[in-house]
């Protein structure tokens, strides 16, 4: 094994329980700075979950999530950091994009205060300042300038998917989580934000955690790929390989059933 | 006089609440702008009649307190002329509308012009003590960002303030950091007032009945408005002065006199701008020269 003082985050023997109910189990990975890292599988085999964990939401019921940190080295999200630091870190050096980008935005704001927001959360008090970032944020996820004092109401989805990644990249975070980022949009509209989060994470040299069960999805954007089934992991390696060659029985049936299809 | 004592409890309240209340208020002070839950108690008037407040008042009343109560700056509004008449009635306590002569004074809306000493202690009736909740309505979240100190949203709703009517708006309730901690909200006094809450002698004590929560700043604590560095906190002004005694730094209220269109600036501190006047202080409503030349 390389050695993990290069590891960004380091998932180990994760498993989240419901109760009785399982939401994801012994879930081992590491992500490499500037990485991209898919997680695909069918509806309730806990992507999600995952997600949620390993972005410091909630707590695993066992396993630890180590998070190499600015500057204190590593640590584990929930055993080695205190809550002020874990949120802290939740909104400056990590993102995090919902599928639906009501529950990533202000809806009660200006699109200029919702990309604004995090600025202020880490102490700029300079209006013209913050909201000349706001406006080249605006710009980079192609928004034309003047909607800057519009409520993200009077944006469409697709809009409101690229306010939400604008407001989420404001402070340079290093780590981006996202759930089904293009998952309600049609197509044409989903084509377009591909592209556009493409381009960003390659310009940003970001590392991203991306859920999605659009395998296509997961081939435009992701290095390498983990397959889910009913919690557990049951195939990863680099994108193409595992897609190309599936080796486990239900990465072939999900891949067979998108070529069908 | 002892006839009416032996109706009621002092000031209302049975000992054992007060006790829980200043238990509430003691902690209050301790932690300077903290909003401290407690059990509040069915006043015989409806919330939004300033029960926190009355709540507070009880508790604190002495026999020997000499009180004020205030609302929209004048003492003769019903709301004030019944909260007085409450307590001279439960407490038989002597009232009075003088700034200077009271020891505690309850108000709703505003903050004396007269500058308050250490004898006094000023009772806030407060309708919403939440300043996170216009952009979080989560109550257990709102909670987590006081104690994490997370107050970014307070300045995102200046932001938007500013983009939208290009300065600051807010002229009331305008939140304020106590102590460099607990933002809070002064609540619903106008900003005009909040200078006045910034190392202010007298005790100042905040009463949300609906809500239950009660709050402090003691003596001689920094209260800072909060603003941005290039859109710095600013009072409200006037062109006028006022109309009955000339004064040019309180704040005024507007008076229309006719349907013609007619009206006058007056100061809302209605025991304030009487006292100047009775010093012989003149403004142009009352200016007898002027008076005389319109005619
Ligand atoms: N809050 C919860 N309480 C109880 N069970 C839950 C909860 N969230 C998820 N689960 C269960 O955990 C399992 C994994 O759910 P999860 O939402 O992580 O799946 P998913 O892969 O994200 O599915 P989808 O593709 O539909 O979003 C499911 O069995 C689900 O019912
Ligand atoms: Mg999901
Ligand atoms: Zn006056």
């Amino acid at each position: 094994m390389i050695g993990s003082h290069d590891v960004l985050l380091n998932v180990e023997n994760l498993t989240m329980m419901y109760g009785a109910r399982v939401g994801c189990e012994e879930v081992s990975f590491d992500l490499w700075p500037g990485e991209v890292l898919g997680i695909v599988g069918e509806s309730g085999s806990g992507k999600s979950t995952l997600l949620r964990c390993i972005s410091g939401q909630v707590a695993p019921t066992h396993g630890a999530i180590n998070y190499k940190t600015r500057a204190n080295g590593v640590r584990d999200l929930f055993t080695g950091m205190s809550e002020p630091e874990r949120r802290f870190l939740m909104r400056t050096d990590w993102a995090f994009v919902h599928q639906n980008p009501r529950d990533g935005l202000r809806m009660s704001v200006s699109a200029g205060a919702n990309i604004g927001e995090r600025l202020m959360a880490v102490g700029q008090r300079h209006y013209g300042n913050i909201r000349a970032t706001a406006q080249d944020w605006l710009g980079k996820v192609e928004i034309a300038d003047e909607r800057l004092d519009d409520l993200p109401s009077t944006f469409s989805g697709g809009m409101q998917q690229r306010l939400q990644i604008a407001r989420n990249l404001v402070t340079s975070p290093r780590l981006v989580f996202m759930d089904e980022p293009t998952g309600g949009l049609d197509v044409s509209v989903q084509a377009k934000l591909l592209d556009l989060l493409r381009g960003l994470v390659q310009d940003l040299g970001l590392s991203v955690v991306i859920v999605t069960h659009d395998l296509a999805v997961a081939r435009l954007l992701s290095h390498r790929l983990m397959v889910m089934q009913q919690g557990r992991v049951v195939e990863s390696g680099l994108t193409d390989q595992v897609l190309d060659d599936p080796q486990h029985p239900y990465t072939q049936l999900l891949v067979s059933s998108i070529l069908q299809a | 006089m002892t006839q009416i004592q032996s109706e009621y409890n002092f000031a209302y309240l049975d000992e054992q609440t007060k006790r829980m209340i200043r238990r509430a208020i003691l902690k209050a002070v301790a932690i300077p702008g903290y909003q401290v839950p407690f059990a509040g108690r069915e006043m015989p008037m409806p919330y939004g009649w300033g029960t926190g407040g009355v709540q507070v008042t009880a508790a604190v009343l002495a026999p020997q307190d000499i009180l004020k109560v205030i609302d929209q700056g004048s003492d003769d509004t019903t709301n004030a002329v019944s909260i007085r008449q409450f307590f001279a009635k439960t407490a038989n306590v002597v009232t009075t509308e003088k700034t200077t002569e009271a020891t505690i004074i309850q108000t709703r809306h505003r903050i004396p012009e007269t500058p308050l000493n250490e004898d006094q202690i000023l009772v806030y009736q407060v309708p919403i003590p939440e300043p996170l909740r216009f952009l979080e309505p989560r109550e257990v979240e709102t909670r987590k960002m006081h104690a994490l100190e997370e107050y970014g949203l307070m300045h995102v709703k200046l932001y938007e303030d500013i983009s939208r009517h290009g300065h600051i708006a807010t002229t009331y309730a305008y939140p304020a950091k106590v102590d460099g901690r607990y933002v809070m909200d002064p609540s619903p006094i106008p900003k005009f007032d909040n200078p006045k809450m910034n190392m202010c002698p007298a005790l100042q004590l905040f009463g949300a009945g609906r809500e239950k929560r009660i709050y402090a700043i003691p003596p001689y604590t920094q209260v800072t408005s909060l603003d941005f560095e290039d859109y710095p906190f600013e009072i409200q002004k006037w062109e006028e002065n006022c109309a009955l005694c000339g004064a040019e730094d309180t704040f005024l209220d507007e008076v229309i006199l006719d349907d013609q269109g007619n009206r006058m600036f007056v100061c809302s501190d209605s025991d304030y701008c009487n006292d100047r006047q009775a010093q012989g202080h003149r403004g142009e409503a009352n200016r007898e020269d002027e008076m005389e030349a319109a005619q």
